[in-house]
């Protein structure tokens, strides 16, 4: 019996080296957790695309649920998300604020004019400092924000019929449930 | 676990670039076939002339060089950033060599070219001219992107796992190798003692 442990050591061994590739192979590495879920969004006072004379702050926004797509002219995913947006995103009837990341307004407006406008308010973040203060680090990013201001979910990377179906609907659910008592 | 925990710090692309290859891995032989830079191809030309001794110092002399040059070219990401002494811009580059790219994991902040990279530079360098501390400034980062942004993740019940398991096993090991040099020191008495036709199993248990 005391001959077999180095092979049940090894066996140990193998199956957690296995489940390490498992787990890897199921969950996107890259993607770093965002800390702000749960807590205040951060405060932002943010000129719009089209009048950058006026600004939107999320105090403004506060009461009602909205989703901030992170996103820029520059950004190819950005492209490919685009249409999901527009058809499954905007019948969701949730505020939809694009922000425009580190990115130039003219292309922006050029952008927007060539793919079509999904956002309920556009606003810019040019030098992307409100991008760090939500953690930002590639695009698009989104955030649902809840009526009282508060980081419900992050999605990084672009929306997908399986993960609004499986990670944004059900949140949107539990926020309307937590409404409705 | 944290993604944060599986990423090996040694992966950094810096290592894998081909010029920053060991001189041992360079032989004379398969220079000729592949050369990287012109100082190889020279070296690989000299090689046909001379005696096979000459062109494999020469090789590793290249490499050294080559070594030595990949070295000053991947330094730093430099902004020009206005620091106001020496010491300043030593403690900046120590700052954000701790900190990771969120763009390119496997690169630190005072590495990385991407965009996102000079921000948070800018944005370190900002806060160190408010006078904010390292803990402030790292606190600052880990508030906005998780402790994913430090190379070293802090000690905490959740990393414990991650700190403490190598001390864990080398006390296994070292607990195991004494009981064997135990056992077998006990069986050399044993057997010593059984050689000299005496028996000792009362004495076994000192």
């Amino acid at each position: 019996m005391t001959r077999l442990i180095p092979l049940f050591a090894f066996c140990a061994l193998v199956g957690l080296l296995g489940f390490g590739i498992y787990w890897n192979s199921r969950h996107e590495m890259s993607e770093v957790p965002s800390p702000l879920i749960g807590k205040s969004a951060p405060a932002f006072t943010l000129p719009f695309l089209y009048e950058p004379a006026k600004t939107l702050s999320g105090k403004e926004l506060l009461g009602k649920p909205y989703l901030l797509n992170v996103f820029g002219s520059w950004c190819p995913t950005c492209q490919f998300e685009h249409p999901i947006l527009t058809q499954q995103i905007k019948p969701l009837g949730i505020k939809l604020i694009g922000l425009d990341w580190k990115d130039e307004p003219d292309d922006a407006k050029r952008w927007i004019a060539q793919f079509g406008n999904p956002y309920d308010a556009l606003i810019t973040d040019r030098d992307g400092r409100a991008g760090i203060d939500f953690g930002v680090y590639m695009a698009p990013e989104t955030f649902l924000v809840d009526a009282q201001g508060v980081v419900r979910y992050k999605r990084i990377g672009m929306f997908t019929q399986e993960n609004i179906r499986d990670e944004l609907l059900p949140k949107i659910a539990e926020m309307q449930r937590e409404g409705g008592r | 676990m944290k993604p944060a925990l599986m990423k090996p710090d040694s992966m950094k692309p810096d290592s894998m670039k081909p010029d920053s290859m060991k001189p041992d891995s360079m032989k004379p032989d398969s220079m000729t076939a592949s050369s990287i830079g012109s100082v190889l191809m020279s070296s690989a030309l000299i090689g046909t002339v001379l005696t096979r001794s000459a062109p494999m110092l020469f090789a590793r002399f290249a490499a050294t060089v080559l070594l030595f040059l990949s070295a000053i070219g991947s330094a730093y990401a430099i902004d020009p950033l206005p620091f106001k002494d020496r010491a300043e811009e030593v403690r900046f580059q120590n700052l954000t060599k701790q900190l990771r790219c969120l763009v390119c994991q496997n690169q630190d902040l005072a590495d990385s070219d991407a965009a996102l990279a000079g921000d948070l530079r800018k944005q370190v360098f900002d806060m160190m001219q408010a006078g904010k501390s390292d803990a402030e400034i790292k606190q600052y980062l880990v508030d906005r992107y998780n402790d994913f942004v430090l190379y070293d993740p802090p000690v905490k019940p959740g990393t414990w796992l991650l700190w403490f398991t190598p001390f864990v096993l080398v006390l296994i090991g070292a607990v195991v190798l004494v009981r064997i040099v135990r056992a077998r020191a006990r069986q050399a008495v044993a057997l010593q003692a059984g050689a000299k036709g005496i028996t000792q199993s009362e004495d076994d248990d000192w």
